[in-house]
């Protein structure tokens, strides 16, 4: 961890709005990519919200998890461009090539699989995002290629 | 500063990323470097050209000639062909354009049509992250113009109100109207917030336009501000546009540093300060009630509706939330005049649109014309048709919460009234197009998909309709449904419509509706397989 959980919430000044921003910056400092409860409730103890409200917060957005992940959220777009270009197919693969359902994060901790709402990268459907990175045009073989490479390099 | 003899523009958006882009600049880099070119040619980023599915791109100027599906391997020849020896690669896809480059080169490639572009009018051409190169291309003058002129906030109010200019998130409401609301509002706090939570599915017209030119938009917060009388403002980015938070960050920390944003802006008494946030993943926050609810650190719940933002806002004060693309007008409204911008578009819907056409067509992109641009133009001169010279059956306008068009309507009028009259809306301007093979059902099913998983849950029309819906139309998909269930999806929708606290619940029915009418067949053919 590159900076402590004080220091990231000492960045902010005490005020409600910047919740979401700090709830952002203590997922990514972490290699797993999600919020624990210490995070939850520093945040709350900080902003003087009470626990209930900053967790119904968290829970609220999609980006925000509870769960450990894996080295690589692996977020498949499923709306509906993505769909008519062959999003299902991508995820039917997907979820062969890794060994995990939706919401999974493979044991080797390397691939964490999520659906996504639209990533707006709609004139490459289908897409997948990987980390920060996009990835179109997909097909099997391409799939295939992009996963491999990342086992790779684990 | 120096004096380049060429100039290599490379456009970077997600197409071209995943094309390379970046490797592509590298190898340009170190060629430039081996060939001691480094003090002659200058390599730089612009935002999009719009053109998606050419791989990367690169641009030279001042020869105007732009090559595509350029790949780490073609570098050379272009450095040793083209910069060295200055002779066009004619073995590399490529198009050779005049003066207005975006027009030539849609017409070497075929396409017919030219774009009006307003919105987008700096986007590929200059290096979003250099303020100097703004400057230098009129950046800021709308602004100066203001500040120098004395011109008072409520002639700036009149003149967008002259302007006819309508907001481009979908709802259509006057912009000049909004302002004048939030002005006219008591208290002397104000807000302006500028809504790129852009989530509709199909849409990424706002993404494009603040990765391309973030300082319009800037300089259209600052006009904003000024015209309300605000002293602060908000843009409201989506968590996953990473490119786009960056950039916006970079802008404003730049226009800060020459004093275009913070106290007394370029020595007048005019301050002005403008923050990003960042969302965290959810659709309904598009809404800008729930936006604000964002914003201030809550769930993105949906207020309910009246007070509107004009009046009570962020934090309860008057607050004007504008799209990224209604902003992106502003500018030139203030420098060109309101006259100028009503010579384009239709008499009630002025200006241009920029839409994003998708699936299956052959030339997926991003196009800005006039309004009222017929649909059929826009899918076939700019999208360049239906893909592999199939038919078209189907286009689904305006995102999910749009409407499915049927060939019927293909020579429609893209804008608000006409759109309106064939029970449609315009929507973001995303245009989704089904070829003849495509399922209307199984497109529904997405659609409804969509919307029971971004229903925010607060009001139970929407919690418990979006999920009754996609039930029935996911029996209907799976060939066990029954004609009652293509009535009750009707239903479902219509009682959504009138019970549902936000749009999101109220916008189903539109897909739904529309469907069900125009393919009704798809869904009959669904049912009588399971009576078999």
């Amino acid at each position: 961890m590159a900076q402590t959980r004080e220091q990231i919430i000492n960045k902010y000044s005490a005020d409600a709005e910047n919740l979401l921003a700090m709830l952002h910056d203590l997922q990514d400092c972490k290699d797993e990519n999600y919020l624990s409860e210490a995070d939850i409730k520093d945040a709350a103890e900080y902003l003087n919200l009470p626990y209930t409200t900053v967790h119904g917060v968290a829970t609220f957005y999609s980006m925000y998890s509870f769960k450990p992940r894996g080295k690589n959220i692996v977020r498949v777009c499923q709306s509906p461009p993505c769909h008519l270009m062959g999003s299902t197919d991508i995820s039917k693969e997907l979820i062969k090539l890794l060994g995990v359902k939706f919401g999974e994060t493979t044991a080797c901790g390397t691939f964490t699989l999520e659906m996504t709402s639209c990533l707006g990268v709609c004139g490459t459907a289908p897409a997948i995002m990987i980390g920060d990175r996009v990835y179109g045009n997909l097909d099997l073989q391409r799939l295939k290629e992009i996963i491999n490479d990342y086992r790779r390099e684990k | 500063m120096s004096i380049y003899r060429t100039h290599i523009l490379l456009p970077v958006d997600d197409g071209t990323v995943q094309a390379g882009v970046f490797q592509v600049k590298r190898q340009l880099e170190e060629l430039l470097a081996d060939r001691g070119l480094t003090d002659e040619v200058k390599v730089l980023e612009t935002g999009t050209v719009g053109l998606i599915g050419k791989g990367a791109i690169v641009v030279l100027y001042p020869d105007n000639v732009h090559y595509y599906n350029v790949r780490e391997q073609d570098v050379q020849t272009i450095v040793d062909e083209h910069i060295v020896k200055g002779r066009v690669v004619e073995t590399l896809d490529h198009a050779v354009a005049g003066m207005d480059v975006g027009v030539k080169a849609y017409h070497a490639m075929g396409l017919t049509r030219k774009q009006e572009r307003v919105v987008l009018d700096k986007s590929w051409k200059i290096d979003p992250e250099n303020i100097d190169e703004v400057l230098a291309n009129g950046g800021y003058s709308a602004l100066e113009k203001i500040l120098d002129q004395e011109i008072e906030p409520e002639a700036i109010i009149e003149e967008i109100k002259v302007s006819k200019l309508r907001g481009r998130g979908g709802a259509g409401f006057p912009t000049g109207l909004k302002w004048e609301f939030t002005r006219k509002a008591e208290g002397d706090v104000k807000y302006v917030i500028c809504n790129a939570d852009e989530g509709e599915p199909g849409t990424f017209k706002d993404r494009l336009i603040l990765e391309g030119d973030p300082h319009k938009l800037i300089e259209a917060m600052l006009i904003a501000g000024y015209a309300v009388g605000a002293q602060k403002g908000y843009i409201y980015i989506r968590g996953e546009y990473k490119l786009s938070i960056q950039r916006t960050q970079k802008a404003i920390d730049q226009a800060l540093k020459i004093n275009l944003l913070g106290n007394k802006i370029l020595g007048t008494e005019f301050s002005f300060h403008l923050e990003v946030k960042i969302g965290a993943g959810a659709y309904v926050c598009g809404e800008e009630t729930a936006l604000i609810e964002s914003m201030e650190g809550k769930r993105g719940n949906p207020r309910i509706k009246p007070p509107y933002p004009v009046t009570s806002g962020l934090w309860g004060k008057p607050t004007s939330v504008n799209n990224v693309e209604t902003l992106a007008n502003i500018p030139a409204i203030i420098l060109k005049g309101a006259a100028w911008f009503n010579t384009l578009g239709t008499e009630k819907s002025v200006g241009t649109k920029v839409f994003t056409i998708l699936g299956h067509v052959e030339q997926p992109g991003l196009i800005e014309v006039e309004m009222g641009t017929p649909l059929r133009e826009i899918i076939y001169a700019y999208g360049g048709g239906i893909k592999g010279g199939k038919k078209f059956k189907a286009a689904l306008v305006g995102g999910s919460a749009g409407v499915f068009l049927s060939e019927k309507l293909l020579d429609v009028k893209m804008d608000f009234e006409n759109l309106r009259e064939n029970k449609a809306a315009l929507g973001s301007g995303a245009i989704l197009v089904m070829n003849e093979d495509t399922c209307i059902v199984d497109m529904l099913f997405s659609v409804l998909k969509f919307f029971a998983h971004e229903s925010c849950g607060q009001c139970a029309p929407c919690r418990i309709g979006t999920q009754q819906l996609l039930d029935t139309v996911y029996r209907l998909r799976q060939g066990q449904g029954s004609e009652q269930d293509i009535d009750q999806l009707l239903k479902t929708a219509q009682t959504m419509y009138h019970t549902s606290l936000c749009p999101l619940g109220q916008s189903p029915v539109m897909a739904v509706k529309s469907a069900i009418k125009n393919f009704r067949k798809d869904f009959v053919n669904k049912v009588q397989k399971t009576n078999q």
